[in-house]
């Protein structure tokens, strides 16, 4: 299979390093060590297997005293933070297309895939900012052009990559090209609308964002750990590495830990809160009133479970509920963005997305089960806990005709006085 | 496929398990390169591989396609040289479709969705079928089923989204559709993922790459032909002039590309394209805005181009009836002095909306090639000559829309960003969502707001009688 492949890159007129390449990747050959020189030196005596498992406990440690770090910095930084993890998952699925179609010699590409990148962003960002910030907009004048204009702009600066991959459709090249183009887009419509959501998600308050991705790596952990000890039955034959009793320990493991720290968290104001850009002080606050789902209430325990623990009510937080529901999804329906991942890494013979973290592989490998955790939180939101934004629908009433205000108006009135909710003793005060 | 098909009917050769059967007598397909591989047990993936890689050059040309012109044609025209058939056979049918067109616009707006509809189902059909021959996927059942799924889940999610806003008092009074509706983002999700998760189970040890390739052409071709249907179905609910002026700007600007090209074109436009010229693309600018100009002037006097299409619950139909808005009543506008020289007139009485016809047809013109150059670029790749057979001398179904798609996201986005603000239905709706205390807070800001703009009198009667505009006066 080796000559074969290396004749046909000859044949092709392939560069030297192209088909080495290329080889490398169809026989898998082992990474490159990145891990640190003073690890790797505290760790020269233990026998190589040891080895790799001190590097991926440490490794994984860091990551998660790196996470508690930036929580406690604030929902600044977390914006930035998932800015960075999504540019960095950017690059590496899209060098991964450039290895494989090996179209580096053709530069647009990359300016190309970058600025459709800056595209997707501006847009999305765009759309945010104005929700979050419309005081601050609203005052400066540049920025409310740019916020009145905001798609047009938007779609002009698309138009104008659409356009300019169309002028460099090379005569021998154009299915590299158009794969390509479906590679980044693809990509962006994977990593960058997860990103925002993640983003809509912490505005709403930092609980939303950090128990989902708590139980996400919790439940990653659990079932390692299930499966080290208990596992024998194969789960799927796309990871063999993964059991049934893996999975099943890490199910019930997540949703406990997921009831726990819900708990925890809910008592604090900072988490709570919806994140707020202040105009006065120009930052982000969290401060408010909780809202009724994380006030402790009493609720009754049925009678099967009253027998065993022996109480009559339990004080949980309504959000308690919530979590249990976003855990489960987490251990049942995330681990299938793993699988997704799993077989895209077998499709194109790559054993890690990159080299980034040492002992894990690139930062891809670690976000592969969020992907579906951020949409599934946002829908979760959505459609469960709020509706639409109140304050968003004034501000678009105000942006309509008189006649439409007061047509909606009216229903509006109608709808009420037929709920009770308006009488005529009320409307006139 | 020529040589999948030796090596599969012989021996037990590696390409076995991937070969596809021989299916079409016309190589439509034929895509596979002259593997100069010999029998041995390389891995399918790799082969897959291989032909990412490689140039197009190593792709064989495909045969011509079987002639599907219907036989009264054929024996009308069978004394004429074959030159001059295909050109009556493709005049023909452009006339054909053209009064197919008036014929839908005359039945009204619901037959338009329809049409619009049944375009895209087909679009999509058209464009997986070359994924499927492309990757020689037909042994892979799930995949057909896999991706009719996903087009079904999107539709059903941009559905959802569209008609909960325009059938607002319908869907009010059904229970049913009220809970649809109110958890439709998570409905539709749940139903996305099942699919997320079939695929996932589905895929298969030696043909992983294959079936993510699929799964991305898949979701590239619900990308540009869904979100564009519906983009255009929001276009029509807005005003039935918003989609016949941009889409007549598009087939008038290829009918007179064509024309000047045939009779002027002299200097190459493209390499993608040969037959386009420069003399071409500016004689269509031209003759685009002035028909742009004429139809939106031809057109705005009619109520029933002009209002934005509602759904009347009493009479349960689509209705087009308004006082339509200043964008669509006359109005003077004095000319420049050059122009005034010119005309030698004072000034000149036009719609508003002509001006913005102008802007539609110079994208229409200026931008909307491009999209057919992707679509040429996109056949070369693929070495196909036409996407489908189904209108006899033009092609398939995409390669009459191919121009039109940038043009129904810019329409859409024009329309947002200068015509109107947010969508009064949807904001109605999402009102009506509210919890009751958020809705009473809401009306009584909207009241001072409004009698604040003197919109609404503050009535001194108790019997909450409704406001009304201060124009109209009350006794």
């Amino acid at each position: 299979m080796n000559e074969e492949s290396e004749s046909e890159a000859k044949a092709d007129g392939e560069t030297a390093s192209d088909s080495e390449s290329r080889v490398e990747a169809a026989t898998l050959p082992p990474s490159a060590d990145d891990t640190p020189e003073v690890l790797n030196r505290a760790l020269s005596n233990l026998s190589s297997r040891w080895k790799n498992w001190w590097v991926r406990g440490i490794l994984t440690l860091a990551m998660i005293a790196f996470f508690f770090i930036i929580i406690y910095l604030g929902p600044m930084v977390l914006m930035m933070i998932v800015m960075c993890v999504q540019i960095k998952c950017f690059h590496e699925i899209i060098t991964i297309g450039y290895n494989v179609y090996h179209s580096y010699d053709l530069p647009w590409f990359r300016t190309l895939s970058w600025y459709f990148l800056l595209c997707v962003n501006y847009f999305f960002y765009g759309e945010t900012v104005t929700d979050y910030f419309f005081t601050l907009v609203q005052r400066e004048e540049p920025l409310r052009i740019l916020s009145k204009y905001h798609r047009f702009i938007s779609f002009t600066l698309y138009l104008t990559g659409f356009c300019m991959f169309v002028l460099s459709l090379v005569k021998k090249h154009y299915r590299l090209q158009f794969y390509m183009f479906g590679w980044t887009h693809v990509t962006l419509l994977i990593v960058v609308t997860q990103s925002h959501l993640v983003i809509h998600n912490l505005f709403e308050g930092m609980i939303w964002f950090i128990v989902p991705i708590s139980c996400v790596i919790c439940n990653d952990i659990m079932a390692y750990m299930f499966g080290f000890f208990f596992g024998r039955t194969p789960l799927i034959k796309l990871s063999p590495k993964k059991t049934w009793e893996g999975f099943i320990g890490g199910f019930f493991a997540t949703v406990v830990f997921g009831l726990l720290l819900s708990y925890v968290m809910s008592g604090y104001r900072c988490f709570v809160c919806p994140v707020e850009y202040n105009n006065d002080t120009n930052s982000f606050t969290v401060d408010c009133e909780p809202s009724g789902l994380f006030r402790l209430q009493e609720y009754n325990i049925p009678g099967v479970i009253q027998s065993i623990i022996g109480w009559k009510t339990v004080r949980m937080y309504p959000f308690q509920i919530h979590s249990i529901a976003l855990s489960t999804f987490a251990s049942l329906i995330g681990p299938f963005g793993g699988f997704f991942a799993s077989g895209f890494k077998r499709a194109f013979k790559i054993k890690d997305f990159a080299n980034t973290i040492p002992g894990h592989g690139g930062i891809m490998d670690r976000f592969d089960c969020q992907y579906l955790m951020a949409t599934f939180v946002n829908v979760y939101i959505a459609s469960f806990i709020r509706g639409p934004n109140p304050s968003k629908l004034v501000q678009q009433f105000l942006t309509l005709r008189p006649d439409q205000q007061l047509h909606i108006f009216n229903t509006l009135k109608s709808h009420l006085t037929d709920k009770g909710m308006l009488t005529a003793a009320t409307e006139d005060k | 496929m020529w040589e999948l098909r030796h090596r599969g009917g012989g021996g037990p050769g590696p390409g076995g398990e991937a070969a596809a059967p021989p299916r079409e007598g016309e190589a439509a397909g034929g895509d596979h390169e002259t593997e100069s591989t010999s029998d041995k047990e390389t891995d399918i993936d790799d082969r897959y591989g291989d032909l990412d890689s490689r140039t197009d050059s190593d792709i064989p040309e495909i045969p011509p396609s079987l002639d599907r012109t219907p036989e009264i044609l054929k024996k009308a025209l069978s004394g004429l040289s074959s030159r001059w058939k295909n050109w009556w056979i493709r005049g023909i049918l452009t006339l054909t479709m053209i009064s197919l067109f008036f014929l839908i616009i005359y039945m009204g707006s619901f037959m338009l969705m329809l049409l619009v509809l049944s375009i895209q189902v087909k679009c999509f059909h058209e464009i997986i079928t070359i994924g499927y021959r492309v990757y020689h996927s037909y042994d892979l059942p799930w995949f057909r089923t896999l991706s009719w799924y996903f087009l079904l889940c999107v539709n059903y999610f941009f559905y959802g989204e569209t008609v909960a806003d325009y059938f607002a008092t319908f869907v009010q009074r059904e229970e049913q559709l009220q809970f649809l509706i109110r958890y439709h983002r998570f409905i539709s999700f749940a139903l996305y993922l099942a699919g997320f998760c079939m695929f996932v189970l589905s895929l298969v040890k030696k043909h992983y790459r294959l079936q993510f390739y699929m799964f991305a052409w898949t979701h590239v071709t619900l990308l540009i032909t869904v979100t564009q249907s519906h983009l255009v179905i929001q276009n029509l609910f807005e005003g039935m002039i918003w989609f016949l002026v941009p889409i007549s700007s598009v087939i008038c600007n290829d009918i007179a590309a064509y024309i000047f090209g045939f009779f002027f074109g002299r200097t190459p436009l493209i390499k993608l394209s040969p037959k386009k010229t420069w003399e071409g693309f500016i004689g269509g600018f031209f003759s685009t805005v002035i028909f742009g100009f004429i139809a939106a002037y031809l057109l705005s006097k009619y109520q029933y181009f002009v209002c934005p299409v509602e759904y009347r619950s009493d009479v349960n139909s689509f209705v087009t009836e308004c006082e339509p808005s200043e964008l669509f009543q006359l109005q003077s506008y004095s000319l420049p002095p050059f122009l005034k020289a010119v005309l030698r007139r004072e000034s000149v009485s036009m719609y508003p909306f002509q001006i913005h016809s102008i802007a539609l047809s110079t994208f229409a013109s200026l931008i909307g090639p491009f999209g057919g150059f992707f679509a040429s670029g996109f056949k070369r790749a693929f070495k196909i000559k036409d996407f489908a057979n189904t209108i006899p001398g033009h092609g398939g179904i995409m390669d009459r829309f191919d121009c039109q798609y940038l043009m129904a996201t810019f329409v859409h986005v024009y329309i947002t960003s200068f015509i109107r603000g947010p969508n009064p239905s949807k904001v109605l709706q999402q009102l009506l969502v509210l919890q009751p205390e958020q809705q009473l807070n809401i009306y009584k800001t909207l009241k001072t707001h409004l009698i604040e703009k003197g919109i609404l009198q503050p009535t001194l009667k108790t019997d909450g009688c409704c406001g009304q505009l201060v124009s109209s006066s009350k006794a």
